[in-house]
């Protein structure tokens, strides 16, 4: 008996994970969740990523697909009819491609710092995220959102900065996006996090803020 | 500040394996485009600083004065820019495709850097990038399996992206002291399979001369 329909396996507090999750549900995608623990993989989700072992994956009728962006694109293609995640445009695509791998690969590498640094060079990674984030707020000039009038792939893949970051810097004791700094992209948080199916998918913010002190002070202590 | 040239341009470097993806899958498409060898060593033209601000390397490919960088990001462009022109690089099918993305981007993530740890590191750094690099060939030897190319029948994608960085393997064989013949024969077949090709034999720089160009690396980093 063929498996239908689809799944996906992840982690409640992963924002690579939420990715998959924000996409789907722009295309109107009925989906099964499963919560996994990463201290204790289940045997499901290692036989459907022999590879790299990690969530999120994504089962359509039986068949995985794994890396977030990858996914992304993938629901993006599979269900072409519904809401448009990528541009049209090739040029457009590009940019947009280019901007998710700079977010994924030197702002995430910047901003991980910050969440255990502490008092002088936690000033300095601070600066250093900003920095990075600075360059990518280039990407929203003159727009609403990274996608234009309305949200599109790259929103959907550095989305998880408007309500991780918060987090993480009430969490570090840290500043980085603010006013001064970072006007345009504090204005894109508060758009993004009012985008219905963005609100609906957010993990408790109580729970979330719990598991990264608790990470924080993990970290610290090792 | 590619200024209005109108046609394909392409920031270059004659040993970039990333420089080399992007002109196979344009030859491989008969694709006509402008070479332009850059300084990289030294000091790096306002063209390139300004097509690039934000990483300053090659390769950057020029559309009509518009610039696309990161070599997946272009080999991606391409096929989308160029529908008519074929062989289609990605299969049609989205599942396949995403294959291709996953496989493509495990090349991307893991060859170039591990084998740059194995020559710039020694003891525990070397030994450790070894045994990670026999690790992503052997994965790619299995993903490989009995087919011709990684794209199937057909060189695709995840070909494009691995090709150039076979130049590179004598080198990692004699830091690393392994051999892919050995490790990985059905790598080592695709490999020569790929090079017979005009494209990959017109393009790909000889093992001899990567191994010459690290030698001249490792005495910029003061590693020699």
């Amino acid at each position: 008996m063929a498996e239908k329909g689809v799944k996906v396996f992840g982690m409640w507090a992963s924002p690579m994970v939420i990715r998959v999750e924000w996409a789907l549900r722009l295309k109107g995608v009925v989906y099964e969740y499963v919560d996994e623990d990463l201290a204790s993989k289940s045997d499901a989700l290692l036989r459907r990523n022999p590879v790299t072992k990690k969530v999120p994956v994504l089962v359509h009728d039986g068949k995985p697909i794994v890396e977030s962006t990858i996914i992304v694109e993938y629901i993006d293609e599979a269900w072409k009819d519904g809401y448009p995640i990528m541009p049209a445009d090739p040029h457009d695509r590009a940019q947009a491609r280019f901007w998710a791998r700079f977010a994924d690969d030197k702002c995430n590498a910047a901003i991980y710092p910050v969440f255990t640094a502490t008092g002088k060079a936690q000033r300095e990674v601070v600066r250093e995220a900003q920095r990075c984030l600075k360059t990518l707020e280039t990407a929203l000039e003159g727009k609403k959102f990274f996608g234009g009038d309305a949200i599109g792939y790259l929103d959907v893949v550095v989305g998880w900065y408007a309500y991780w970051l918060p987090v993480i810097e009430e969490v570090s004791g840290a500043s980085i996006v603010t006013d001064e700094e970072l006007p345009l992209m504090k204005a894109w948080f508060d758009r993004f996090l009012a985008v219905d199916v963005v609100k609906d998918t957010l993990p408790p913010r109580d729970k979330l803020l719990a598991l990264n002190k608790a990470r924080r002070a993990q970290l610290l202590s090792a | 500040m590619g200024g209005e040239k109108k046609g394909l341009v392409l920031l270059d470097f004659w040993v970039s394996p990333f420089a080399q993806r992007c002109r196979i899958a344009l030859a491989e498409k008969g694709l006509v485009y402008e070479s332009l060898e850059q300084e990289l060593l030294g000091d790096k033209s306002d063209l390139l600083l300004g097509s690039n601000p934000v990483h300053k390397k090659v390769p950057v490919l020029l559309h009509d004065g518009r610039a696309v960088c990161e070599s997946l990001v272009i080999l991606e462009y391409i096929e989308d820019a160029f529908p008519g022109a074929a062989p289609q690089l990605l299969p049609a099918d989205p599942y396949a495709r995403a294959q291709a993305r996953f496989w493509a981007d495990y090349v991307d993530k893991r060859v170039y850097s591990c084998g740059t740890r194995l020559w710039k590191l020694k003891g525990e750094g070397r030994a450790a990038a070894r045994a990670e690099m026999l690790e992503t060939l052997r994965t790619l030897d299995a993903e490989l399996g009995d087919k011709a190319f990684f794209g199937g029948e057909a060189l695709g994608f995840v070909d494009v992206t691995l090709i150039p960085l076979t130049s590179w393997f004598y080198s990692y064989e004699k830091q690393g002291g392994f051999s892919v013949e050995e490790e990985c024969p059905r790598l080592a077949e695709w490999a020569r399979r790929c090079g017979e090709r005009e494209s990959v034999a017109k393009v790909l720089t000889a093992p001899e001369e990567v191994h010459d160009f690290i030698g001249l690396l490792k005495k910029h980093y003061g590693l020699e």
